[in-house]
């Protein structure tokens, strides 16, 4: 370590003026063809090059910028050193699933926003390197298994395998605590498994992080729907001690424009779990099909509409993606934009869908579109898109993929008494302990905020097994040290309001 | 793994499963659904619940062989067993006593009706039930409805057995003589569309029982849309029970055939290559 300090005047100069690395990948005509992962991921010397670029800042900005506050600097620095052991076992101090947030996570709106090198030069490629730890990892077979506490003679159930609940059935195995998970679909993963399509997280992974926590004890309960197969109370009346619900937020929505129910018209969620859970993009040698045709209009502008519209790519459409405002507001990762451009994916901006034609059989046919251009900025800060009268045009289309986002399902929080819900149907839970209105439960991740981010519904199964921890203890949720921090912060943030 | 415990050919194309899914059985009430899935390569395929024993921990299925996945579990036997077995999917029927039910089934949806002229029975209603089919050997659960019900209607459209008529024809007569409160139609689109044409006049309330396509079976894709009222519902969570005055047939069943072509692929390939496991590979 003093030697680095010694030589640190030196090596900045140096660092500054080393480029990012950028990340191997297939190139964009190859990989139109096939579902295999785009990036392939550092090489050791590339990864070491890379590493070398951290200025070890005393007070590093990007920890701040991490939903989950990962240590960057050190687990940087054991890369740098060449030891990916220490590195990944920093980086599970603060995360469970690095092999997937080093490829989801958008890293330019958290961590490497906020680097130092990025004000001048470009930020150093912290996802990447993520990522590399936890490859060389899976590479090298066995990572360490994590100390268990002594049992505990507890049992906690979680609803939902997605990345809220398998992180805290991970942590509360770890803890000593009984762990049922159950799961709606046949697969464990949530979003992660039937949504993020293979080419971008490769589905063995999330069997890997899956497996990872049954070694720990959990046991993973799949084809069980909560609020059906067994309701909330009956969870807790046999032998749950607490419930933790992390049932995402998988409720489709649609546009409400007519033609939405032709044939051919899809939600996203039903395009991808067709082609990512289901395998449809394998039939007939997978039994489930999927319908592209030779021209798609995908209807949005996140990355669940770049997953859909690069999916139906691969499939062999010539593919349309339709948003309503433009580059500057487009929602999804930039990375993956730009992949999309590669592709050769065609991006209509500032248009916004009318209606949906079809033709006597039922199928759609064409698709109405309006050119928008954007007014006065709205609450949230966005210009909102006002469409141009008179500019409406039809583009031909034999499928249309409708991704504008998802809403709380409700098939879960309707089966249950004193659950309370805000106007949205979403959970309401105490933002710093997940505490529901209802004895014992506890919710996080998408079905509490809304659809958000892998990283964010991890850091909410994190904060969910402490408090269920310390709730099955008889501790308070917080610790008197948390609550003068948090209302510290609160006052701060008070002054800084006003 | 779920375990197939027994199976009854009906004829060449309709069969009976009784499953082994415990945790299914305990919570299945009248009206609801499950999907299952064959195998690691298999579709998700929605199934009406046509009976359940919560003692046993079994839930029966009487499936209709159409493609590759019906073809294929007709296939499987006492002691084979399907990867997923997932349920009980659905609201379930609203049972109280309405005082005079009709239960009109047609084809393989006398199976799905039966529970719920069981429970509409055991809660006090008149049940009368039509039990039609196309002809003859098709002809379904005519014991087990009898077993339930205050008087049971045969007909055939061939005449092989019991009245020669569509099973619009009874159903028309009963809402004339009044005094029916409620009719539930389970069979084909086309059968429950006709049932629903021949009921409105009367005003009596007819609900249905819809098999649209299905993936997820629990709200998160929105594959089963079906107009109802004019409005979008999703079969597998605000149904599958609609009334059937206010849902859009025609769009129904132009979305069952939105897999055709493949189906179709999928079943010349399985009938090639049946009983020929490399046949694919
Ligand atoms: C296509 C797509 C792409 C995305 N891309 C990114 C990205 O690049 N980066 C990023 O950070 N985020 C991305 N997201 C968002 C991210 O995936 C979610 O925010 C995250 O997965 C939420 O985690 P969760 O654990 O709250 O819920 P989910 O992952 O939704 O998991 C919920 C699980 O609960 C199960 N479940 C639901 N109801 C029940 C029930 N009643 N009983 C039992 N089980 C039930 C579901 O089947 C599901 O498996 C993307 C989302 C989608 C849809
Ligand atoms: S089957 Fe997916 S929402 Fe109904």
């Amino acid at each position: 370590m003093s030697d680095v300090d010694k030589n640190k005047g030196e090596k900045k100069v140096k660092k500054t003026s080393i480029p990012r690395t950028p990340i191997p990948e297939q190139s964009p005509k190859e990989r139109a063809k096939n579902f295999e992962e785009v990036a392939l991921g550092y090489t050791r010397d590339q990864a070491l090059i890379e590493a070398s670029r951290c200025l070890q800042c005393k007070k590093p900005k990007c920890v701040a910028g991490c939903p989950v506050g990962i240590d960057i600097p050190a687990f940087i620095q054991a890369l740098a050193d060449d030891d990916p052991a220490a590195a990944i076992a920093k980086l599970k101090e603060t995360t469970s699933f690095p092999a997937v947030c080093g490829r989801v996570c958008p890293q330019e709106d958290q961590c490497e926003k906020l680097c130092i090198l990025g004000r001048k030069h470009e930020p150093v490629a912290i996802g990447r390197l993520e990522r590399y730890a936890a490859d060389r990892e899976a590479q090298n077979g066995e990572g360490a298994r994590p100390e268990k506490a002594p049992k505990k003679g507890k049992h906690v159930g979680v609803v939902g395998s997605g990345p809220a609940g398998v992180t805290a059935a991970g942590e509360l195995a770890k803890m000593g605590y009984g762990v049922t998970i159950y799961e709606a679909l046949h697969k464990p993963g949530g979003v992660l498994v039937y949504g993020i399509p293979e080419f971008r997280l490769p589905k063995t992974i999330v069997q890997r992080e899956c497996e990872y926590v049954e070694s720990l004890g959990v046991e993973i309960k799949l084809d069980y729907v909560i609020g059906r197969t067994m309701t909330i109370d009956q969870m807790l009346e046999n032998g749950h001690d607490a419930v933790f619900l992390a049932n995402g937020a998988g409720l489709p929505s649609f546009l409400n424009i007519p033609g939405e129910n032709f044939n051919g018209v899809y939600s996203a969620n039903e395009f991808l779990t067709r082609a990512n859970l289901m395998k449809a993009y394998r039939f007939p040698d997978y039994d489930t099909p999927i319908k592209v045709g030779k021209r798609v209009a995908v209807i949005g502008g996140g990355n669940v509409a770049m997953d859909a519209a690069r999916t139906a790519l691969r499939l062999g459409a010539e593919v349309h993606l339709i948003y309503r405002r433009s580059m500057e507001e487009l929602p999804a990762r930039k990375e993956e934009v730009h992949h999309a451009q590669e592709e050769g994916i065609e991006f209509h901006l500032l248009t916004n869908p009318v209606r949906i034609k079809g033709d006597q059989d039922g199928w759609v046919e064409e698709i109405e579109v309006i050119k928008m251009e954007l007014g006065e900025p709205d609450a949230g800060g966005r210009r909102r898109p006002i469409p141009i009268e008179g500019s409406e045009t039809m583009i031909p289309i034999d499928t249309v993929i409708v991704a504008v986002g998802t809403r709380a399902n409700p098939l879960l929080t309707k089966s249950t008494k004193g659950l309370e819900l805000n106007k949205w149907g979403n959970i309401v839970a105490d933002e710093h302990t997940l505490q529901t209105s209802k004895e014992g439960v506890f919710a996080g991740g998408d079905i509490v905020t809304g659809a958000a981010t892998v990283i964010l519904a991890m850091g909410a199964g994190k904060i969910a097994a402490r408090s269920i921890g310390r709730y099955l203890q008889g501790q308070p949720l917080l610790t008197p040290e948390e609550e003068e921090e948090l209302k510290a912060a609160a006052e701060k943030a008070g002054v800084a309001a006003r | 793994m779920y375990k197939i415990l027994e199976k009854v050919d009906y004829s060449d194309d309709v069969y009976m499963q009784v499953i082994e899914a415990p945790a299914v059985a305990k919570a299945a009430q009248a009206g609801q659904f499950i999907v299952l899935r064959i195998n690691e390569e298999g579709e998700r395929i929605p199934l009406t619940i046509a009976d359940f024993d919560r003692d046993k921990g079994t839930v029966t299925i009487v499936v209709q062989a159409v493609g590759k996945s019906t073809r294929h579990l007709q296939t499987l036997g006492a002691g084979d067993e399907i990867a997923n077995f997932i349920g009980p999917l659905g609201i379930p029927s609203e049972i109280e006593n309405f005082g005079t039910v009709v239960c009109a089934g047609g084809g393989v949806g006398v199976a799905p009706i039966y529970p719920i002229a069981r429970e509409l029975k055991k809660a006090g209603n008149k049940v009368i039930s039509i039990v039609a089919a196309r002809t003859r050997n098709l002809l379904l659960w005519e014991d087990k409805m009898n077993d339930v019900s205050d008087e049971v209607i045969v007909t055939t459209d061939d005449g092989s057995y019991g009245r020669k008529c569509l099973v619009t024809e009874p159903l028309k007569e009963l809402c004339e003589t009044g005094g029916v409160d409620l009719i539930y139609a389970i069979g084909p689109g086309i059968m429950m569309k006709f049932c629903c044409k021949t009921t409105e006049p009367y005003n009596v309330k007819t609900l249905v029982s819809l098999n649209s396509i299905m993936v997820d079976g629990t709200g998160m894709c929105g594959a089963c849309r079906v107009s109802v009222g004019g409005e979008t519902r999703f079969v597998c969570v605000d149904g599958p029970e609609f009334d059937g005055h206010q849902v859009n047939f025609d769009e129904l069943m132009a979305r069952q055939r939105q897999y055709l072509e493949q189906e179709k692929i999928a079943n010349d390939l399985y009938m090639e290559c049946r009983g020929d496991a490399t046949c694919l590979t």
